[in-house]
């Protein structure tokens, strides 16, 4: 349906559209994070393409890709009634160049969706009129969604009772013995290690 | 309820008197006069609605059914619902301005151990952070065992006893229904 979308940014950006598909009529094309803001002001401000709606901004981490983190935009045109995806990835192993523009400026509700993949994720949105953190609070440490971010530790805001303060055991049971039921423990995406609940290493 | 030891009554003078001891008389005074503080954030709120509506009338039965939004007029904090990492300090701090003496009804899984948010955002069981009565597990629990959960803690508060209480099933509700794969060597 998009496709002519998907024809209109190749010949107009070139090399920097890296690569489009349409699989399953999900027309797709992956940006060149520099031209990340020159694509969507193009998408928004073209009679022909006219988007003006912001469907979704969100981010994913792929460990094992590099650039690794891949930031997604998702927008639809009322008045054409075509939608787009678009995706680039930024950002090394350890974060660094974890930066793409802010589209704030084009659609007014990417506020607040940029401001939860910077949370949750990361990303750094250069020109964002206030990047903060909207869903953790400013004494959290990392960024909760990437994939190394270990999945038990947790930072509270109020040191919890000890034990002999409370004079109750405080231990969470796990709710099934280990020969039952569903596996509780962690997986460590890294070194592809189980953690049972109770710290023993069954791998 | 403390014993309220019936002496006298004189039905031509229409008047009396009762013995009890002084701590039971304040107990059985409690026990009936709770103020609900509710600090309500998730879904457990509904049942916590069909719990106060008419159907089962929960609250107003027990004499638990006036709710006070300011915790320096109430005596039992009601927590339904999850508990954020990020709500902690506030729930901490309303538990901190109420009066003395006052008690704490976990309503829910999730307020009681965290239930499955086992991850970075949530209180793994208010009893974290503050001093808690009475758990009432369930996801939600059936406004029948918040009704125990309120009796058992009428029964402690006449009694005096602080140690914390589990609402346990009465039975199982439906035996058989759920298999787990225990000590049966299931092949997967």
């Amino acid at each position: 349906m998009s496709e002519r979308v998907l024809e209109a940014l190749r010949s107009k950006f070139g090399a920097a559209v890296m690569s489009t598909h349409s699989l399953h009529g999900d027309d797709t094309a992956v940006i060149e994070p520099s031209a990340w803001k020159d694509v969507c002001t193009f998408l928004r401000n073209d009679p022909q393409m006219s988007f003006d709606m912001l469907v979704d901004l969100c981010g994913v981490d792929y460990p094992s890709r590099s650039p690794r983190i891949e930031v997604v935009l998702h927008l639809y045109s009322i008045a054409k009634r075509h939608r787009i995806r678009l995706k680039t990835a930024v950002g090394d192993e350890d974060l660094v160049g974890c930066e793409v523009d802010s589209v704030t400026g084009l659609w007014p509700g990417a506020n607040w969706f940029e401001r939860e993949v910077f949370d949750l994720i990361g990303v750094r949105f250069t020109g964002h009129p206030d990047l903060r953190r909207i869903l953790m609070y400013p004494e959290f440490e990392g960024h909760p969604l990437l994939k190394d971010y270990p999945a038990d530790r947790t930072q509270p805001l109020v040191p919890y009772r000890t034990e002999a303060e409370a004079g109750v055991p405080l231990e969470k049971l796990a709710p099934f013995g280990p020969d039952e039921g569903m596996p509780f423990g962690r997986h460590n995406v890294r070194s592809g290690s189980f953690t049972s609940p109770s710290g023993k290493d069954n791998n | 309820m403390g014993e309220l030891r019936h002496v006298t009554l004189d039905p031509a003078e229409g008047s009396g008197f009762a013995t009890t001891k002084l701590n039971e008389l304040l107990g059985w005074a409690r026990k009936w006069s709770l103020f609900k503080y509710p600090f309500v954030t998730a879904c457990c709120g509904m049942e916590f609605m069909a719990l106060t509506s008419p159907r089962f009338d929960g609250t107003a039965r027990f004499g638990a059914e006036a709710p006070r939004f300011s915790p320096r007029q109430s005596d039992l904090l009601w927590v339904v619902g999850t508990i954020s990492q990020r709500q902690a300090p506030v729930l901490r701090r309303v538990y901190e301005q109420m009066m003395e003496p006052k008690w704490v009804l976990a309503f829910g899984t999730c307020a009681s151990c965290g239930g499955f948010y086992d991850n970075y955002t949530t209180v793994p069981g208010i009893d974290k952070i503050i001093p808690c009565d009475v758990y009432v597990p369930g996801c939600p629990p059936r406004p029948e065992a918040v009704i125990d959960g309120l009796m058992l803690l009428q029964d402690k508060i006449a009694r005096g006893d602080r140690t914390p209480g589990v609402v346990k099933p009465r039975e199982d509700p439906a035996p058989g229904l759920v298999q787990l794969r225990r000590n049966k060597g299931v092949s997967a």
